[in-house]
């Protein structure tokens, strides 16, 4: 027995769509022929058989789109023994008093071709069901029921080892998992929130994660932004074009930080372009900032202005958001102390820059109100230690310290 | 407001206000008028409503019927009592032929708003002859619809739904059930007919019944909470039409079903209940469908084989320990 996997037809092709199937089951397939139409996210392909063989099962319908490598077929190949699922389905399965090859099947009867009877794996229709949706073979699976029947506890069991073992797999869809509560009404995602769900359930799965937080004292970046924005006529300066300015020359001292993970080889960018988190009434885009640490501030506020505004009304380009080699998510507005952000892949750090409050510190000896303000470095562990994480916060810190650095 | 009283009380409830509701309703029976009913559901109602509402025959059952579906089809609405479903066998004619099938063969120029009541019993020591439950005789033919409530409420409901439904109906009642008790709504109280009721909520296994048998399960429920099984029990209540909905729904959740039911085993309600099952959550099914039903024998007479013939709470727990995995 063989199983027919979606091929991967392109270096970006993460699933699938089955459009046409050319052979269906119970037909015999030769090597190189063309059993089905497959649409990637480029183009429709004609995919061949790797097998010769009869298809058993076909188990993905016209239209279906599965992930790559998901098995969407089986074909029976010669001298094997009968896959027990496929004998309802074949007209021509063998179901002889004397065993008998079926005729598109030559074969000698090997000795391990043992009568399809014995070979019967005992399953609940549910465990049947349960398997069919998840791809898993049964036969790997040891039942514990009445007559050593596969229940839906065996295959509950099965999934939770699994689980447990394999490397992080990709996100299943959620209504796959839980059924729907009465009380629930479904919606269908938006292409952004589809996106984010995504890019963030992969960059959590994918990316080991950990988090270094410092507190600044923003007393004089708030005096310096005030005096700059004393002139009425020109862009007004935010703290977050600070941060932005700030990040940007402390990627320029650790460029490590501004590099990508890729394919068991790290990438280090040339170019220093620092993305910032925008949010939308449904869900957050993250324009980039070009070549930010070689912008004076002022553009640095013409730029995020202009790329916030263009974000609002949807029009963005694509060289608006992407090269993006760090981001940067500022919550202050909202009142809040701190929190983590997760990274925006294929970037290995982002900065959560929380609300900027008056704070008692104690300084000289004495305790004096201060302005502070907490950010939080998410860093990809794969790429960064803890220690560069917090020398290069630290850096941060102490440009938005010292605001003269950022003119 | 609901008051506590016995499946007895309440059957006579439902008679008394559909007397009181209708001039076209009347009741003919052996006993049912001066004697109050053999079983005396039909106590005080020959008072209240004399001879012509409430009417006594002498021993005939095929005569008794065939009054009964006569003024039926002239317009009353008769309620119908005999004496133990044993003699409904002499009526066989007038209700399988007769009854359920006229309505059909006149192209609807004849209705048949009859209600034949009877109760049905088994481990009272009576013999094979009068010990025996042939819910599943009824519930075969077309054209007839087969009610067999387990509690005071639904007994009431079901019974006034019935006297207004414009079909034969056969009623079953349960010696058993006469003298239990239960809470019954007070004022108007109609229960859908051809719908069942999940008795008691759980997740591990349904457990379906009805009439005597669903006390029985209850009881079994009981047992297995404290063994960790939840139990679902479904009360069919209503025997034909059964409420494929319900049935489906409450497999659909808990993916197991055990049938108890005090009839034979043998193309038994129990037998209806696991094709539905079979046809329309195959896929859901974790396990066999498992029927606890009477032993295949003409009732014995004698105490402990009769005992050992009928199944108790003890051996439907049994079946549900076995199915899941635990027995």
């Amino acid at each position: 027995m063989a199983e027919v996997t979606m091929p991967k037809m392109s270096d970006t092709m993460e699933e699938g769509t089955v459009v046409r199937w050319i052979k269906h089951e119970g037909d015999t397939v030769d090597k190189g022929q063309i059993i089905a139409e497959i649409e990637t996210d480029k183009a429709n392909v004609e995919m061949e058989a790797f097998e010769q063989g009869v298809i058993s099962k076909i188990l993905v319908h016209e239209g279906e789109a599965v992930p790559v490598g998901q098995p969407i077929a089986v074909i029976e190949t010669a001298g094997a023994a009968v896959h027990p699922e496929a004998q309802a389905v074949i007209p021509e399965a063998p179901a002889p008093a004397q065993p008998e090859a079926p005729e598109e099947v030559p074969q000698e009867p090997p000795a391990e071709a043992a009568v399809p009877e014995e070979e019967r794996i005992m399953a609940s229709p549910l465990a049947r069901r349960m398997a069919e949706e998840r791809g898993i073979d049964l036969s790997k699976i040891h039942g514990t029921g009445p007559n050593g029947r596969i229940t839906e506890t065996d295959i509950e069991d099965f999934l939770k080892a699994e689980k447990k073992e394999e490397a992080p797999t990709p996100p299943r869809p959620a209504e796959e998992a839980a059924p729907i509560p009465a009380e629930a009404e479904e919606q269908e995602l938006s292409r952004m929130r589809k996106t984010i769900a995504e890019r963030m359930a992969k960059s959590k799965q994918t990316i080991p994660h950990f988090y270094v937080t410092a507190d600044v004292a923003m007393d004089w970046a708030a005096r310096t932004r005030e005096e700059l924005n004393a002139h009425e006529d020109q862009v007004k300066i935010s703290f977050t074009d600070m941060i932005i300015k700030a990040a940007a020359l402390a990627l320029k001292e650790f460029p490590q930080v501004n590099s990508s993970f890729h394919e068991n080889k790290l990438l280090m960018h040339k170019n220093i372009n620092v993305g910032l988190a925008v949010a939308l009434p449904d869900g957050l885009v993250a324009p980039v900032v070009h070549n930010a640490d070689s912008m004076p501030l002022r553009q640095i506020a013409a730029e995020t202005k202009e790329l916030a505004k263009r974000a609002r009304e949807n029009t963005l380009t694509t060289t608006d958001y992407t090269g993006g080699t760090f981001t940067i998510s500022n919550l202050g507005m909202f009142d809040v102390e701190e929190f983590a952000a997760i990274i925006n892949p294929p970037e290995s750090a982002s900065i959560a820059v929380g609300t900027i409050r008056d704070m008692p510190v104690v300084e000289d000896d004495a305790i004096t109100i201060s302005k502070r303000m907490k950010m939080t470095i998410s860093a990809d562990h794969r790429v960064l230690d803890g220690a560069v994480a917090a020398q290069f916060l630290n850096k941060v810190k102490s440009c938005l310290e010292s605001p003269t650095n950022l003119l | 407001m609901a008051a506590n009283i016995t499946y007895r009380e309440a059957l006579n409830q439902a008679l008394r206000e559909e007397l009181q509701n209708n001039p076209d309703v009347f009741i003919i029976g052996e006993e049912v008028a001066q004697y109050g009913g053999a079983y005396k559901v039909t106590e005080g109602l020959y008072k209240e409503f004399g001879p012509e509402r409430v009417v006594d025959t002498p021993i005939s059952e095929e005569g008794i019927a065939g009054c009964g579906i006569g003024a039926a089809m002239l317009g009353l609405r008769p309620v119908v009592e005999m004496m133990t479903v044993n003699f409904t066998l002499l009526a066989m004619d007038q209700i399988v032929n007769n009854a359920a099938k006229l309505r059909y063969m006149s192209g609807g120029q004849f209705q048949i708003p009859a209600v034949i009541r009877t109760p049905q019993s088994l481990g009272l020591q009576l013999g094979a002859q009068h010990s025996q439950s042939l819910e599943a005789w009824y519930a075969h033919v077309p054209g007839l619809k087969v009610i067999a409530p387990a509690t005071p409420a639904d007994a009431k409901g079901l019974l006034k739904s019935s006297i207004r439904d414009n079909n034969p109906i056969i009623f079953l009642e349960n010696e058993m059930l006469y003298g239990t008790k239960g809470e019954v709504p007070e004022g108007e109280l109609f229960i859908p007919i051809g719908k069942a009721d999940v008795k008691r909520q759980g997740k591990d296994i349904t457990l379906i019944s009805y009439s005597m048998m669903l006390i029985q399960a209850m009881k079994a429920a009981d047992t297995l909470a404290k063994e960790g099984i939840d139990v679902e029990v479904l009360d069919l209540r209503t025997l034909r039409p059964l409420d494929a909905e319900s049935i489906l729904a409450s497999v659909k959740k808990t993916h197991k079903a055990v049938i108890a039911e005090a009839d034979w085993k043998s193309c038994g309600m129990g037998a209806e209940v696991t094709s539905i099952i079979l046809s329309g959550a195959f896929d859901y099914l974790d396990a066999p469908v498992v029927r606890v039903a009477l032993a295949e024998v003409p009732m014995p007479y004698s105490k402990p084989l009769e005992k050992a013939a009928i199944p108790t709470a003890d051996d439907i727990a049994a079946a549900v320990r076995k199915i899941m995995g635990k027995g």
